[in-house]
C-alpha cells in the first residue's frame, strides 16, 4: 500500500504540473479571435456554480470559437463571472482524455499496472468482469432477505454536475438494474444538510423563494456563504439592491472575514460552530420581545425537538461516536410553544456573545433586523452552514427564525439555501441520486414510494432495494473495508474532494479488493487513483439540462462533438447496461414475476421499455433553422434525453403522483425558454412556493400552506449548541477551514486548464492572520507545512489576501491538485445529513 | 632573446615542471576558485560570497566594493553612499595595498584568463603585433571614465566595462556574455599584444595607482646571478617594470620592482632558472 | 625649417625633437581616441533609458540617481527570495547590469522584511525603506476601461483580489449597472497613496493583454491645478462649512408636500398607508397589519 501511495502522490504531482502549465490547444486563441459570419449562436447554462447563468455559445466549423453572457437571461442579463468569461476554453485543455485507459501489466489488467489505452469494448469487458462477480456475491448474500434488508457490493458516486437525464439514467441503472442504493452524488458534500432540513421542516426539498428576493428584500443576512466569490452574479444583484434601495442593509456571518464583508453593514466573525448559539439567540430575542407572528405560528407551524448528543458521523469505533448518547438519531418529537421558548431561553445575548466572540451590539442589530415586522429579510447560506457537523440543525435554526416571524414564502422574505453546483438541485436532488432517494422526493425506505417507482419503471414488485445505501463518506470507508468492491465515479473528482484522503479515500480506492472506474474529461487526481478511466464528453458536447438554486430548469442542445473516443456519461451508463443479462443481476424469484424480461439485457429492460425509447430519431433544430447533432440519439436510434425526461415527468407531473409540487413542463418547452422555475403548472412558473396566489398548490383562502407536510404545517425544530468534532488544542493550535475561490471551480480540473485563470490564481495558499504568521516567524510567501493528525501539505503563507481569518484560524482553498488539503481535513460528518464538515478541524502550521 | 619554443625549458630542467609553474598554477587556482565561490551560490545554494566583483558580500557580513566603481559613483554625483559601500571600498583598497594593487588583475580578474589565453595563442601562431599602444593609454582611459561619469551623471563606463560585463555575465548567466569574452580575446590576439590588460583597462590603471604604494612586491634579490636569458621579459605582461630592479644595481636602484603596473603574477619567479626573483615586501626580503 | 637645419647639425637634439614630436602626436592621438570613446559611452548611456514596463526594485532612487548609485552587483537579485528580480543584459533596453522586474512576467511579492533593500551596498535601493507598503516602484493604472471586463459588469476583480495592499491600493467601486438594471458594476480603482507598484495586479490580469499596468509614477500621474481645492475635502478638514450656512429656506408648497433643502428635495409629507402590492395587504389578513 505504501508503494502505491507514493506512486499516487508522484502521479498527482504530474497531473498537477500538467494543470499548472495551464495549456490549451494551440490555435484556440486564433479561432476565438475570429468574428462575424458563420458563427452559430445557441444558449446553454453555465458549467460552473448553482447560480445558473445563461451563456450564448458560438460555434463554427464544429468548434466552439466564442461565447457571451446571454443578455436575455433573467438571472444574469448578459453578465458572467471570470470563470464564465473563459467557458469555451475548458473544452480545449491539451490533455483531454480521448480513449479509455486501463491499468495493465503484460497486456492484462493489473491493479498495480500502468495506464494503457484500450478500446471501449475492452474497457467495458474488464469492468463488467469485476461488476458481475460482485453482483453475484450480493445476490447470494441477499438470498431470502426482505426488500428493506438488501445489501450490495457495487456502488457509484455521481454528481450535481451531471445533466438531469444522466442522473436519472444512473439512478435507474443502480437502483432498478443493479438493485443497489449505493449511489450518492457529490452534492452529499454540498447540499445534503440543506436537503435534510428542507425535508424535516417542510417535507419537500428546495427553496420556497427565488432570485427575485434579491430585489425585494430590505435586509440580507449571510450565514456562512461567501456569495461575493462563490455566487458572483447573485452577489452583483444583491450589491445593486444594497446600493440603490434606501435602508437596505447587509449582515454577514462567517468564521473569517471574506469579500462579502466589504459590503457588510454588520460583519460578524464568530468562533466556529457557535452559529448554533447565534441562531438560538435570535429566536430567543424574538420570543422575549414578543415580536413573533402569533397568527402565523398558530396556523402554519408545529413545534418539535430533535434528539441531542448525536455524534459526528465518524467510524462507529471512534471514541466520539461511542460517547454519543443518540448517535445518528434525528426523529422529531412534538413540543409546545412554551417548551420551545424555554429551550432557547439560555441563549441570551451575553451567552451568545461569549460563545461566539461577536460583540453584543452586533448580535443585537442582527436580531432586531429579523424581529422588525416592517423589514423583509432574506437569509442566504451555503457551505458554511451545510458543511457542518450540525448542518441540518443549523439550517433548521434559520428556518425557525423565519417561521417565528412569518417571514417566508413571499417576495423579499426568504430563507434561501444557495446551491454550489450547477445541477445540485436539478440532478442530485430532483431525480434522486442520493443513497436514500428516488426521483421527485420519494425515498427508498417507504414501501409505497418504491411501489410507485416500480410501477413507473415497469419493474416487478419488490425490485427496488429498501435499505438506504452507503453515502459518500461511507463509500470510501466501505471500499477500504472491502464491503464495496466495484465503484464508478462520474463527473466529479472525489479523490481530491473527499476529506481525510490519506486514511480513507486512497486506501479505499487502492484496496486490491476494489475495482474503481473514473469517467472524466481530464486526468484528475481521481483518475490517477483509478483502475479504469473512461474519457467523457463534457458540458455542451452533449444535450443537457441543469436545475439551479431557484428551481430553474435550463436545457441546452449539443453544440460540438467530444474529442476522440470520448463519450457522454449517458452513453456510458446505457452502454454498460448492455453488458448485463437480466438473469445476472436479478434473482430468479424476482424475474419470475416478469417473465417477459427473461433473456433480455439490462439495457433493454431499463431503457428500451417503451418510455425511454418512445421518441424516434429526429433532426434537432432551433427556431432559426440551425441544425444540431445529438450523438446519443444517433447511436441509440431514438431520442434518449427526451425519453428519460418524459419518463421522469411520470414521477413529478403525472396525475397519480405521490408527492405534488415538483411539476415540470414538457421536454420541448425547455428548449424554447431560458429556464422555467418549477412547479410548472399549466405552463406557468412558480416564483414563491407555499403562498396563495403565487403557488397554485395553495388553495384559495389558505393563505400559506406547507403542503409538503400532511397537516400543511412547517416544523420549528429546536436544537442546542453542541461542540464541534475537533477543536484546536496545544498540539494542533489552529482551526482549519477550506473552501473555494472566485477564479476556480471546485477541484480546478477545468479552470486550472484556462491559462489566464491559472495565472490569476495559480496555487492554493494558506490565508492566515499576520499575528499568527509572525508568531511562527513566517513572512508572506514563506513555505509552510499545514499538518493535522491525518496528513500534511506544503503551501505558502498569505496574510494580506482576500480572506482575513481571525487569529487562531487558517483558510486553505481546495482547488489545487498539487496541494491536496483534503489530506489534512477530518471526515467528520453531520450524523443526520452525512455531509462532511470541511470547515472545522485542528491543524498546526510549521515552517518548511 | 629567448625563443618561444624553449621558453621556460631551463627553469623546468632546474626546478622541475611543477615548481617552474608554481605561481601560475596558484594564480589559476585563485582565479577559478573565486569564480567557483561566486557560482556556488546559484548552483549549489552555498552562499559563501554573493554579488559580483563590482560589489559583493562575503559570508553575509564582509562587504566589498570595487574602487573604480566607487569612484565613478562619486563622480556621477552620488556622494552619500551607504556605509556598506564605504566600508567595502576601504576593505578592498586596504587589501590591495597589502598584496599589491594589480594583484587584482592577475589573481582575481576573470579577464586575465582570457587575455593570457589570447597571448598564448598569439605566441603559438606567431602573430605579430599590428598596432602599438602606449602603456599609458589606460590612464587616459581612467580619466575619461571618471569624466564621463561626471558628465553623464551615471556610471556610463559600466555599460561597456568588459571586466564587470564578463564577471556578472558568468555569475548571473546573462545572455551575450560570450560576445564580450570573444571581443576581448580577439582584441588581444590580433590588435595588440596584451592589449587589454596592459594598455587599455582603466580598472587595471586604478589598481596600478594603488599598487604604487602597496606592500607585497616582487624583488630581484639575487639579480647578481642573472644570466641574461631574458625569459622574464618575455613572460612578463608588463616587461617595462622589470628593467630597473633587475638591471639597476649599478645606477643605485634597489632590487624591488616598485612600478604600480607590476601585477604580482610571479611568472618571472617561475620562469627564472636562476631563482633571481622572489616575493617579499617593499622594505625587506 | 631652421630648427630642422639646426637639428640636422645636432643629431642628439634632433632625435629628442623627433621623439618629442612623436610623443605629442601619440598624446594627441590617444587623447582623441579615448575622448571619442568617452563621448560614445556618454551618448550610449543617455540613449538607454529604462523602458516603461521594466520596474526597479523597492526603494530604488529616482532613475537618474539610481544610475549613479547602482554598482550593478546583483546583490538585490541574489537576496530576492522569489527570483523576481533580474539584471539587465547585453542588448536589452534596461541599462546593463541594473536590477529590474517585469510585472506581467513575475511581480514583486512585497516581502515584509524587503531583503533586497538592506543588502544594497550603496543605497541605490534606499535603506530608509523599511515598510514595504511605503515602496513606490511605480503606479498601477487601469489603462484600458474598454477591455477591462469589470467595467462591463462581469465579476472579475482579480486585480483587487491579488492586491497585497488590500483594500487600500485597489478598491472596488460599486455602482449600479444601468444596462442590466439589477446587477452592480465592481470597478477597480487604484489609489496612488497606497499602491506600491508591485505589479501583482498586472501579472494576474486575465485578459490576453493586461488592462491594468504598472507604469513609472511620472507617466501615470496627472497633477491638479494648484489653485483649485476640493470643496468637500476642505469642509471636512475644517469640520464645518467654510462659509456659514444659509438661513432656513421656506417654500410655497401644495398641501401634503414638503421640501428638504439639504436632502431629497420635494417629497410627500406622509408615506401612503397602503402597501405597493395589494397582495401584501390582503395576505396579512385582518390581524396581520400594522
Amino acid at each position: 500500500m505504501k508503494q502505491t501511495r507514493r506512486e499516487f502522490i508522484r502521479n498527482t504531482a504530474v497531473t498537477a504540473t500538467a494543470a499548472a502549465a495551464g495549456v490549451t490547444l494551440p490555435g484556440l486563441n486564433g479561432a476565438l479571435a475570429q468574428e462575424g459570419d458563420g458563427i452559430r449562436w445557441d444558449k446553454a447554462a453555465c458549467r460552473y456554480c448553482g447560480t445558473g447563468c445563461s451563456v450564448l455559445i458560438g460555434t463554427k466549423g464544429g468548434k466552439v470559437v466564442a461565447s457571451q453572457g446571454d443578455p436575455d437571461a433573467p438571472v444574469n442579463r448578459g453578465l458572467n463571472c471570470i470563470k464564465g468569461y473563459f467557458l469555451p476554453k475548458i473544452l480545449y485543455g491539451k490533455d483531454r482524455l480521448t480513449q479509455p485507459l486501463l491499468r495493465k501489466s503484460n497486456g492484462k489488467y493489473d491493479k498495480e499496472g500502468d495506464f494503457e489505452p484500450v478500446s471501449w469494448d475492452e474497457a467495458f469487458d474488464v469492468m463488467a468482469a469485476h461488476w458481475k462477480p460482485a453482483i453475484k456475491k450480493s445476490m447470494e448474500e441477499n438470498a431470502g432477505k426482505p426488500a428493506d434488508q438488501l445489501t450490495s457490493r457495487v456502488g457509484m458516486f455521481g454528481s450535481g454536475q451531471w445533466t438531469v437525464w444522466e442522473g436519472y439514467a444512473a439512478s435507474k441503472l443502480m437502483k432498478a438494474g443493479f438493485r443497489s442504493n449505493h449511489l450518492d452524488p457529490n452534492a452529499r458534500h454540498c447540499m445534503a444538510s440543506a436537503v435534510g432540513a428542507f425535508i424535516r421542516a417542510f417535507g419537500i426539498d428546495e427553496p420556497m423563494g427565488c432570485y427575485d428576493d434579491l430585489e425585494h428584500a430590505d435586509v440580507f443576512v449571510l450565514w456562512g456563504a461567501n456569495m461575493a466569490e462563490m455566487h458572483p452574479i447573485l452577489w452583483s444583484r444583491l450589491t445593486d439592491t444594497r446600493l440603490t434601495k434606501p435602508g437596505c442593509e447587509v449582515h454577514v456571518l462567517s468564521t473569517y472575514e471574506h469579500r462579502c464583508f466589504e459590503l457588510a453593514d454588520n460583519g460578524m466573525v464568530f468562533t466556529p460552530q457557535t452559529d448554533l448559539a447565534i441562531g438560538n439567540y435570535i429566536a430567543n430575542y424574538i420570543i422575549q420581545n414578543e415580536a413573533y407572528n402569533k397568527a402565523f405560528l398558530d396556523k402554519h407551524v408545529n413545534f418539535t425537538k430533535t434528539p441531542t448528543d448525536i455524534g459526528y458521523g465518524l467510524r462507529p469505533e471512534h471514541a466520539l461516536e461511542k460517547a454519543a448518547k443518540n448517535a445518528g438519531k434525528g426523529k422529531l418529537s412534538k413540543i409546545s410553544f412554551d417548551e420551545y421558548a424555554k429551550s432557547v431561553e439560555p441563549y441570551t445575548v451575553e451567552h451568545a456573545s461569549e460563545l461566539s466572540g461577536v460583540p453584543k451590539d452586533q448580535l443585537l442589530r442582527l436580531a432586531k433586523a429579523y424581529a422588525d415586522p416592517a423589514k423583509k429579510v432574506t437569509s442566504f447560506w451555503t457551505m458554511g452552514m451545510n458543511q457542518h457537523t450540525r448542518g441540518v440543525w443549523m439550517n433548521g435554526l434559520v428556518y425557525n427564525i423565519h417561521l417565528l416571524m412569518g417571514k417566508i414564502s413571499e417576495p423579499g422574505n426568504s430563507p434561501f439555501s444557495l446551491t454550489g453546483q450547477p445541477s445540485a438541485c436539478g440532478t442530485a436532488r430532483e431525480v434522486g441520486t442520493f443513497c436514500h432517494r428516488l426521483p421527485a422526493d420519494l425515498v427508498v425506505a417507504k414501501p409505497a414510494h418504491r411501489a410507485f417507482s416500480e410501477k413507473v419503471w415497469k419493474l416487478p414488485e419488490g425490485t427496488l432495494n429498501g435499505k438506504v445505501g452507503y453515502h459518500a463518506v461511507l463509500m470510501h470507508r466501505m471500499l477500504k473495508d472491502s464491503k464495496l468492491n466495484t465503484f464508478w465515479v462520474m463527473c466529479n473528482n472525489n479523490m481530491q474532494a473527499a476529506a481525510n484522503l490519506n486514511e480513507e479515500s486512497l486506501p479505499g480506492w487502492r484496496n486490491p479488493d476494489a475495482f474503481v472506474t473514473v469517467s472524466d474529461p481530464y486526468p484528475t487526481v481521481s483518475a490517477t487513483a483509478a483502475d479504469l478511466i473512461l474519457p467523457t464528453a463534457m458540458w455542451i458536447e452533449k444535450e443537457g439540462a441543469y436545475g439551479n438554486a431557484e428551481r430553474r430548469t435550463q436545457f441546452w442542445r449539443q453544440q460540438t462533438s467530444a474529442p476522440g473516443d470520448a463519450q457522454s456519461d449517458l452513453w456510458q451508463l446505457m452502454e454498460f447496461a448492455k453488458r448485463f443479462r437480466i438473469e445476472e443481476v436479478w434473482p430468479e424469484e424476482l424475474l419470475a414475476k416478469s417473465p417477459e424480461y427473461k433473456g433480455k439485457t439490462l439495457y433493454e429492460v431499463l431503457y428500451e421499455n417503451g418510455q425511454v425509447n418512445k421518441f424516434p430519431k429526429q433532426q434537432v433544430t432551433d427556431d432559426r433553422g440551425n441544425k444540431y447533432d445529438n450523438h446519443e440519439m444517433e447511436h441509440f436510434g431514438y431520442y434518449p434525453q427526451k425519453g428519460l425526461f418524459e419518463e421522469y415527468r411520470l414521477f413529478n407531473s403525472a396525475p397519480d403522483i405521490i408527492k405534488k409540487g415538483h411539476e415540470m413542463a414538457p421536454f420541448e418547452a425547455y428548449h424554447k425558454a431560458r429556464g422555467l422555475r418549477w412547479p410548472v403548472i399549466n405552463g406557468k412558473e412558480t416564483l414563491w412556493r407555499f403562498r396563495e396566489g403565487y403557488d397554485p398548490h395553495v388553495a384559495k383562502g389558505d393563505g400559506v400552506k406547507f403542503y409538503g407536510k400532511p397537516d400543511g404545517k412547517a416544523n420549528i425544530i429546536t436544537a442546542p449548541y453542541e461542540p464541534p468534532a475537533e477543536s484546536p488544542d496545544e498540539d494542533y493550535d489552529l482551526w482549519l477551514s477550506t473552501g473555494r475561490v472566485l477564479e476556480h471551480w471546485h477541484s480546478g480540473s477545468m479552470t486550472q486548464r484556462v491559462p489566464e485563470l491559472h495565472r490569476a490564481v495559480p496555487d492554493a495558499v494558506i490565508f492566515m492572520h499576520p499575528k499568527d504568521a509572525r508568531k511562527r516567524r513566517l513572512r508572506d510567501g514563506a513555505k509552510v507545512k499545514v499538518v493535522s493528525r491525518r496528513g500534511e501539505i506544503v503551501t505558502r503563507v498569505e496574510t494580506r489576501g482576500r480572506n482575513r481569518p481571525p487569529e487562531g484560524l487558517v483558510f486553505v482553498p481546495w482547488f489545487d491538485a498539487s496541494r491536496l488539503i483534503n489530506k489534512v481535513t477530518l471526515d467528520a460528518t453531520d450524523p443526520l445529513s452525512k455531509e462532511t464538515d470541511y470547515k472545522k478541524c485542528a491543524v498546526k502550521v510549521v515552517k518548511v | 632573446m629567448a625563443s618561444y619554443e624553449r621558453l621556460g625549458a631551463d627553469a623546468i630542467a632546474v626546478k622541475g615542471r611543477l615548481r617552474a609553474h608554481k605561481w601560475l598554477l596558484l594564480r589559476r587556482l585563485s582565479q577559478v576558485g573565486i569564480l567557483v565561490l561566486f557560482l556556488l551560490g546559484p548552483w549549489a545554494g552555498l552562499w559563501i560570497i554573493k554579488g559580483n566583483l563590482s560589489s559583493s558580500l562575503l559570508l553575509d557580513s564582509v562587504p566589498m566594493t570595487e574602487p573604480l566603481v566607487f569612484l565613478q559613483m562619486l563622480a556621477a554625483g552620488f556622494v552619500t553612499p551607504a556605509t556598506t559601500a564605504i566600508t567595502g571600498v576601504l576593505i578592498v583598497a586596504g587589501f590591495y595595498l597589502l598584496v599589491g594593487g594589480r594583484a587584482y588583475c592577475s589573481w582575481v580578474c576573470p579577464v586575465n584568463m582570457i587575455t593570457d589565453a589570447a597571448n598564448w595563442l598569439r605566441q603559438k601562431l606567431g602573430i605579430k603585433p599590428t598596432t602599438r599602444f602606449s602603456h599609458h593609454v589606460r590612464y587616459w582611459m581612467l580619466a575619461m571614465v571618471v569624466l564621463v561619469a561626471l558628465a553623464s551623471g551615471s556610471m556610463a563606463y559600466e555599460l561597456i566595462n568588459p571586466v564587470s560585463l564578463i564577471h556578472r555575465g558568468v555569475i548571473f548567466g546573462v545572455g551575450m556574455t560570450w560576445a564580450v569574452i570573444l571581443g576581448v580575446f580577439l582584441f588581444d590576439l590580433f590588435v595588440t599584444r596584451r592589449g587589454w590588460c596592459s594598455h587599455v583597462c582603466p580598472m587595471g590603471a586604478a589598481y596600478g595607482l594603488i599598487g604604487k604604494f602597496s606592500l607585497l612586491r616582487v624583488r630581484a634579490d639575487r639579480r647578481e646571478v642573472c644570466n641574461d636569458c631574458m625569459e622574464c621579459f618575455v613572460v612578463c605582461p608588463e616587461p617595462q617594470v622589470i628593467q630597473p630592479a633587475l638591471k639597476g644595481a649599478e645606477r643605485g636602484i634597489g632590487p624591488v620592482i616598485v612600478a604600480g603596473e607590476c601585477t604580482n603574477c610571479g611568472r618571472c619567479i617561475d620562469i627564472c632558472s636562476k631563482d633571481v626573483f622572489n616575493f617579499g615586501t617593499r622594505f625587506f626580503k | 625649417m631652421t630648427d630642422a637645419v639646426r637639428s640636422e647639425n645636432r643629431p642628439e637634439k634632433r632625435k629628442r625633437a623627433i621623439s618629442r614630436r612623436r610623443f605629442m602626436a601619440d598624446v594627441a592621438r590617444t587623447a582623441c581616441g579615448v575622448g571619442l570613446l568617452g563621448l560614445g559611452i556618454g551618448m550610449f548611456s543617455r540613449a538607454g533609458a529604462l523602458p516603461a514596463m521594466s520596474i526597479r526594485p523597492p526603494g530604488a532612487l529616482p532613475e537618474e540617481d539610481f544610475l549613479s548609485a547602482c554598482t550593478r552587483c546583483g546583490l538585490c537579485v541574489r537576496d530576492c527570495p522569489y527570483d523576481v528580480l533580474q539584471l539587465g543584459g547585453l542588448g536589452e533596453q534596461v541599462p546593463i547590469g541594473t536590477p529590474y522586474f517585469v510585472a506581467r512576467e513575475k511581480a514583486c511579492v512585497m516581502c515584509e522584511d524587503i531583503p533586497c533593500v538592506p543588502v544594497c551596498p550603496t543605497g541605490a535601493l534606499d535603506h530608509d525603506l523599511t515598510d514595504i507598503n511605503k515602496a513606490r516602484m511605480g503606479l498601477a493604472v487601469v489603462v484600458d476601461q474598454e477591455t477591462c471586463i469589470a467595467f462591463l459588469g462581469l465579476r472579475c476583480e482579480v486585480c483587487f483580489n491579488v492586491c497585497p495592499v488590500r483594500g487600500e491600493a485597489i478598491t472596488v467601486d460599486r455602482r449600479p449597472n444601468p444596462r442590466s438594471d439589477r446587477h452592480a458594476l465592481f470597478i477597480p480603482v487604484v489609489h496612488s497613496d497606497a499602491c506600491t507598484g508591485c505589479g501583482l495586479c498586472e501579472q494576474a490580469c486575465i485578459l490576453e493583454k493586461s488592462a491594468i499596468k504598472v507604469l513609472p509614477t511620472h507617466l501615470a500621474k496627472g497633477e491638479l491645478g494648484s489653485h483649485y481645492r476640493l470643496g468637500w475635502d476642505e469642509k471636512a478638514k475644517a469640520g464645518k462649512s467654510l462659509v456659514s450656512p444659509d438661513l432656513e429656506h421656506r417654500y410655497n408648497l401644495p398641501e401634503g408636500m414638503r421640501y428638504d433643502h439639504d436632502g431629497e428635495g420635494l417629497m410627500q409629507e406622509e408615506p401612503s398607508p397602503f402597501e405597493d402590492d395589494p397582495l401584501d395587504t390582503l395576505n396579512r389578513g385582518l390581524d396581520g397589519g400594522t
